[in-house]
């Protein structure tokens, strides 16, 4: 893998400014072994974590979640009552950390940043015309700076998949870094929607063609089509984050969004990330994990194991 | 020509509708037959395939569900062979086909005869009505294994409720040949879930678990045990049905008391003009 992108190392910058330039580099990146892709994601799944490495990786799980709410039925009432439960996730335990951020929807920002403000804990808002990311670059860029005006410190965008899977990389090269620039300082995180993508192939060039662009992070999915975050595509891009490092020294996010639903798959993935991209990723810095339903069930689990006593969902909030 | 090899069977566990070994992957030689040995887990897995099957269990009509026991009671009729073969005594199995079409009768009843209107001050109708617990764990009696088995079953899942039930340790094939029965009667999958096994392994973790709406100690024969399994049922304040005496008879008439006590009466004001 190395090798494509170490000759490449000197002109990575210069890539963006022609179409076939790009075009030659992302083709010109290794093929994805799938069967092997496969294969090694489900292996790291098979580790048995207990005891005290497992209360460590369920707190750090509940550092790493996004906890998200993106439903056309939200409300201010709705976003705060998840701002106040991603400070204080578990009210009857204060040694429970609080989640890495929360993220909701552009209108519902300035409703969830009344209650984040002063906190650490990120705000993160969707933009871009999210989920389908089918406007006009101008409507994505005003709704990007909208959503960082209100407050919002990290914007996850989605790509232009029909712009992607026709293969016009430029277009979409262009339109994260418009949207990086829309941005100012707040974090990027690209949603390549890789249920979209149809081949891990896809999902290599479009993880590089993110971080070329500029994107902190790159988030598989954004929740709203059948496939969402699976093991084997975050492997994929575990690897890439790692080889653009390897090629460039800066180092990128990965945010698996979607059908992480209990604690068991959430430490799946940090083992995933241990054994590929090493413990320098293993921070709510450079791992998210975007849920809703997973932050009870880890919170479950950790009761669990303060109490010794398997805990009911009867006595965490539904949201 | 070489003579035929039966196929011996491996006595598993009931949960969710389906039969998996124990997670352990352990088990015990009992009734010259190889059974699994639940494990905290197993009971754990177990209660989260009742807690799934509350709704639909609790949701379908009580005709349905009246319906589905009956189905259950025919099943039982065509295997009473099977549970004589593996020493259940024929009066037992009767005894035991009848018990389950009598609780199946009360299905449809319940709300009649234990809801009702209440007299009230007021513009108001007031009406009372029976609601399922939720998940019930059971402790089943040690002997008779399948008729007791029964008598602690029926009288749970006949108003709605999921139960997790802990099989007699001594005597669990008859258990598990119920489990058999249920699983092609149109039960749905986790309405009974069994773990075979020692009592103190699973039910503490039952009696403890936050999940569970009641516990159903009845075939619990040691007192430390039972006192222990009473306070960690308190910590969420669980329906608790107390251990049953050794000389209870379960061949006398049931009466209701197993049926009331894993009830929940739901009452509502309707305003009714002048």
């Amino acid at each position: 893998m190395t090798a494509t992108a170490t000759s490449a190392r000197s002109d990575l910058s210069e890539l963006g400014r022609s179409e076939t330039a790009l075009r030659t580099f992302l083709h010109g990146l290794p093929g994805v072994d799938q069967v092997g892709a496969e294969q090694r994601a489900a292996q790291l799944g098979t580790r048995s974590i207990k005891t005290t490495a497992k209360a460590q990786a369920i707190d750090l799980a509940i550092r790493m979640v996004d906890l998200t709410t993106l439903e056309g039925a939200d409300t201010p009432g709705k976003v705060r009552a998840l701002a106040a439960k991603a400070l204080r996730p578990d009210p009857a335990d204060l040694s429970c950390p609080h989640v890495g951020a929360v993220c909701v929807y552009p209108a519902m920002v300035p409703y969830v940043a009344e209650v984040l403000r002063g906190s650490k804990v990120h705000l993160a808002s969707v933009a871009t015309a999210f989920p389908s990311g089918q406007a006009p670059l101008e409507v994505k860029l005003a709704d990007t700076r909208a959503a960082v005006e209100a407050g919002a410190d990290e914007i996850d965008m989605v790509i232009n998949r029909g712009a992607f899977l026709a293969g016009r990389y430029q277009e979409v090269y262009d339109e994260i870094v418009a949207t990086k620039a829309a941005c100012g300082d707040a974090h990027l995180k690209v949603i390549l929607e890789t249920g979209e993508l149809a081949t891990y192939d896809n999902v290599r060039r479009a993880s590089w063609l993110a971080m070329l662009a500029g994107g902190d992070f790159i988030k598989t999915s954004t929740g709203k089509v059948p496939v969402a975050a699976t093991p084997p595509v975050t492997l994929v891009m575990l690897e890439a984050v790692r080889d653009f490092r390897a090629a460039t020294g800066r180092q990128v996010g990965v945010k698996p969004a979607g059908g992480i639903r209990t604690t068991k798959d959430a430490i799946k993935y940090l083992v995933m990330v241990n054994e590929t991209v090493g413990p320098d990723w293993l921070d709510p810095d450079w791992f998210r994990f975007g849920a809703s339903s997973l932050l009870n069930d880890l919170l479950m689990q950790r009761t669990k194991l303060t109490t010794g006593v398997y805990a009911g969902p009867d006595y965490f909030t539904l949201d | 020509m070489s003579e035929r090899v039966a196929v011996r069977k491996t006595y598993k566990l009931y949960i969710g509708g389906k039969f998996p070994r124990s997670e352990s992957g352990r088990s015990y030689l009992v009734q010259d037959a190889n059974v699994s040995l639940a494990s905290r887990k197993d009971a754990r897995d177990a209660v989260v395939a009742a807690r799934a099957a509350v709704k639909g269990w609790a949701g379908a009509t009580a005709y349905n569900r009246g319906q589905i026991l009956y189905r259950v009671a025919e099943m039982l009729e065509g295997r009473r062979e099977q549970f004589v073969a593996l020493g259940v005594p024929g009066d037992e199995v009767d005894a035991a086909i009848d018990r389950w079409v009598w609780y199946a009768g009360w299905s449809d009843k319940l709300a009649q005869v234990y809801g009702g209107a209440n007299p009230v001050a007021g513009p108001y109708f007031n009406l009372s009505a029976p609601e399922p617990t939720g998940v019930v764990a059971v402790v089943a009696p040690e002997r008779p294994a399948l008729l007791g088995l029964v008598s602690v079953i029926a009288p749970a899942i006949v108003s709605g409720n999921t139960v997790v039930v802990a099989a007699s340790p001594a005597e669990p094939l008859a258990a598990i040949t119920l489990a058999e029965v249920l699983a092609t009667s149109d039960l749905p999958g986790g309405v009974v879930n069994l773990l075979t096994g020692r009592i103190s392994e699973t039910a503490p973790t039952l009696a403890a678990h936050m999940d569970v709406n009641a516990v159903d100690l009845t075939g619990v024969g040691d007192a430390e045990l039972a006192v222990e399994l009473e306070v960690k049922a308190a910590e969420n304040l669980k329906r608790v049905l107390r251990p049953a005496p050794a000389e209870h008879d379960w061949f006398a008439d049931p009466g209701v008391t197993r049926m009331t006590a894993l009830l929940e009466t739901k009452t509502v004001w309707h305003p009714k003009g002048t």
